[in-house]
C-alpha cells in the first residue's frame, strides 16, 4: 500500500493511494475518495525522527566530484526543518552560483532496532519514499562536511509523495532513479549501484546507535548533478516508490 | 507576531557547535588553512545530537565497543521559545527561553573533517541538565564551566572566550536554517576535552545551574 499524507478542505487527513475510472485518487482515512488534483497540499508522507544522509553512496558520483569511494559510509544528520512535501516550493538564495538536486531512495524504519545483522535488515524497514535533497555547494566548508548550511536548510529536502510498505518493494536493491528538470531527464542510475547498500547501512547505522520507528536514510545520489534555477520544475523518480515534483523559486 | 515561549521543555533538536571558542581555533593555529580544511570556517561549525543521545542527569553513560575512553565536551545550552529564522542579532536573546548544562560525550578525534555521526551519536551521548529561565541568569560572558572526574576538577572554561557570543551565533545560524521551539544550540564545545573511563563519575558544574552528573560504564557485551 502507498500511503500519504495531504490536506484537503483545510484538514489534515492520512491517505491511501487508490484508482478511479477517472485516474489516480486518494482514499482518506474517513473513508472518502477523492482525486489527486483535489489535494490542496501533500505533506511528507512521515514526521521524520533522526534523519539520516549518505553522501558519496554511489561509486560514479563520487568519481563525478573527484573523491575516492569512502571506505566507511559517510554519513550525515539533518533536522526536520529540511523536509518538506511533494509540490512544494524550495527556495534558491539569491547570487549563488551552483544548486543541485539529489534523487535519492528514502529509507523509513519501523521498528527499534540495535545492532541488526546486514541479513535481518529488510525486518526493521517500514517502507520506501522518494527523496531530493538539494545542496548548495556555494556554502561548502570542510568542517564537518558537508556542513549544515549547505545541508539543513530550511525546506530544501523534500520527501514523497508517498511511503511505499516494504512489502511492495520486494528489491530495494534494483530501482531506477532518474530526475527531470522541466521535463529533460539529467540524472538516471540504479540504487543496485550504491556502494553501501540498504542493508549495509542498516547494519553500520544500528551498530552505532539504536534506530527508532520514524527515522529516515536518505541512501545517496548516482551522477548527473545539473544546475537549477528559479522557475525550474524538478522531477524525481524512483521506479515503483513514486514521482516527486519540486518547485524552484527565488 | 507571537512572542510566547511555548516550550521550556527543550524536548526538541540539539544542535552542537565546535570553534566557537578562540583556544581551539588557536590550537589548530596553521591547520585551520592546510589540507583538508584549506580555509578557517565561515559559518558557526554545527552537528547534530540525535534523540536518542539525550539523557538527563543521573545518565549512565556507556563507552561505545572497541572504546576504552570517551572525551568530555562541557557548554551551555540555548533553548529555544520559539520558532526563530532569520534572526537580528540585537534581538536574538529575545527567542530563547531557557539554558542549560550539556555535557557532549564523544569519541576522541582530533580531525573534524567529516560529520561525527560515529563518533557522537551513540546512545545517551548528550546528557542534559534541566532549563532554567533565560531571566534567572545573567551575564553568560562571566559563567565558569567546571567539568569533574571522580570529585577531581579536570577542566574549566570561562565563556568569555566565544568567537561568537550567543546573540550573534543565534543570527549567524538562523541566517541559514529554522530553529523550532524546544531546539537546543549549544554556545560551542572546548576540542581536546577532558577524557573519561568506566566506572568514572563525571560532573558539569555552573554557577545557578544544578550539576549535572553522569557515570560512565564499560561497553555493553
Amino acid at each position: 500500500m502507498k500511503h500519504a499524507r495531504v490536506r484537503y478542505e483545510g484538514v489534515v487527513h492520512a491517505a491511501t493511494a487508490t484508482t478511479t475510472a477517472e485516474g489516480e485518487a486518494l482514499r482518506l482515512s474517513d473513508g472518502r475518495v477523492i482525486a489527486a488534483e483535489a489535494v490542496e497540499a501533500w505533506l511528507p508522507p512521515v514526521e521524520p525522527r533522526t534523519i539520516f544522509a549518505l553522501g558519496l553512496n554511489y561509486a560514479d558520483h563520487a568519481k563525478e566530484l573527484a573523491f575516492k569511494p569512502p571506505e566507511t559510509p559517510l554519513v550525515f544528520l539533518k533536522g526536520p526543518n529540511t523536509i518538506t512535501g511533494h509540490q512544494s516550493r524550495t527556495r534558491r538564495p539569491a547570487g549563488v552560483a551552483f544548486m543541485h538536486y539529489e534523487c535519492e531512495l528514502a529509507v523509513v524504519i519501523g521498528q527499534t532496532a540495535r545492532d541488526v545483522p546486514r541479513a535481518r535488515a529488510y525486518e526493521v524497514v517500514a517502507g520506501y519514499s522518494v527523496a531530493n535533497d538539494y545542496a548548495i555547494r556555494d556554502y561548502l566548508e570542510n568542517y564537518y562536511r558537508p556542513n549544515l548550511r549547505v545541508k539543513n536548510r530550511d525546506g530544501c529536502t523534500p520527501l514523497g509523495p508517498w511511503l511505499v510498505d516494504a512489502a511492495d518493494v520486494p528489491n530495494p536493491m534494483d530501482l531506477r532513479l532518474r530526475t527531470l528538470v522541466n521535463g529533460v531527464e539529467t540524472q538516471s542510475g540504479g540504487t543496485r549501484d550504491m556502494i553501501f547498500d540498504v542493508p549495509h547501512l542498516i547494519a553500520y547505522l544500528s551498530s552505532i546507535m539504536t534506530l527508532s520507528p520514524g527515522d529516515v536514510i536518505l541512501t545517496g545520489t548516482p551522477d548527473g548533478l545539473a544546475d537549477v534555477k528559479p522557475g525550474d520544475v524538478v522531477t524525481t523518480e524512483i521506479e515503483g516508490v513514486g514521482s516527486l515534483v519540486s518547485h524552484i523559486v527565488g | 507576531m507571537s512572542s510566547q515561549h511555548v516550550a521550556l521543555d527543550g524536548s526538541g533538536m540539539v544542535y552542537g557547535v565546535i570553534l566557537n571558542d578562540r583556544p581551539s581555533l588557536e590550537r589548530l593555529g596553521a591547520a585551520l588553512t592546510a589540507p583538508p580544511y584549506a580555509a578557517p570556517p565561515k559559518a558557526p561549525v554545527l552537528y547534530i545530537k540525535p534523540y536518542n543521545t539525550h539523557a538527563a542527569t543521573g545518565a549512565t553513560v556507556r563507552v561505545p565497543r572497541g572504546a576504552d575512553r570517551v572525551e568530555l565536551g562541557a557548554t551551555l545550552g540555548l533553548v529555544l521559545g520559539r520558532d526563530s529564522t532569520g534572526l537580528a542579532e540585537a534581538t536574538a536573546l529575545d527567542a530563547v527561553a531557557g539554558l542549560r548544562p550539556v555535557l557532549d560525550v564523544s569519541l576522541p578525534n582530533p580531525v573534524v573533517y567529516r560529520p561525527p555521526v560515529r563518533e557522537r551519536c551513540f546512545d545517551g551521548s548528550c546528557p542534559m541538565g534541566p532549563v532554567v529561565p533565560y531571566g534567572r541568569v545573567g551575564d553568560l560572558a562571566e559563567l565558569t564551566l567546571r567539568t569533574l572526574v571522580n570529585g577531581v576538577l579536570v577542566a574549566e572554561r570561562g565563556l568569555s572566550d566565544l568567537l561568537r557570543p550567543a546573540a550573534r551565533l543565534l543570527a549567524d545560524v538562523t541566517d541559514f536554517m529554522t530553529l523550532r521551539a524546544g531546539d537546543t544550540l549549544t554556545l560551542g564545545i572546548a576540542l581536546n576535552g577532558p577524557q573519561a573511563g568506566p566506572g568514572d563519575r563525571v560532573a558539569l558544574e555552573i554557577d545557578g545551574f544544578d550539576r549535572l552528573e553522569i557515570t560512565i560504564e564499560g561497553a555493553a557485551p
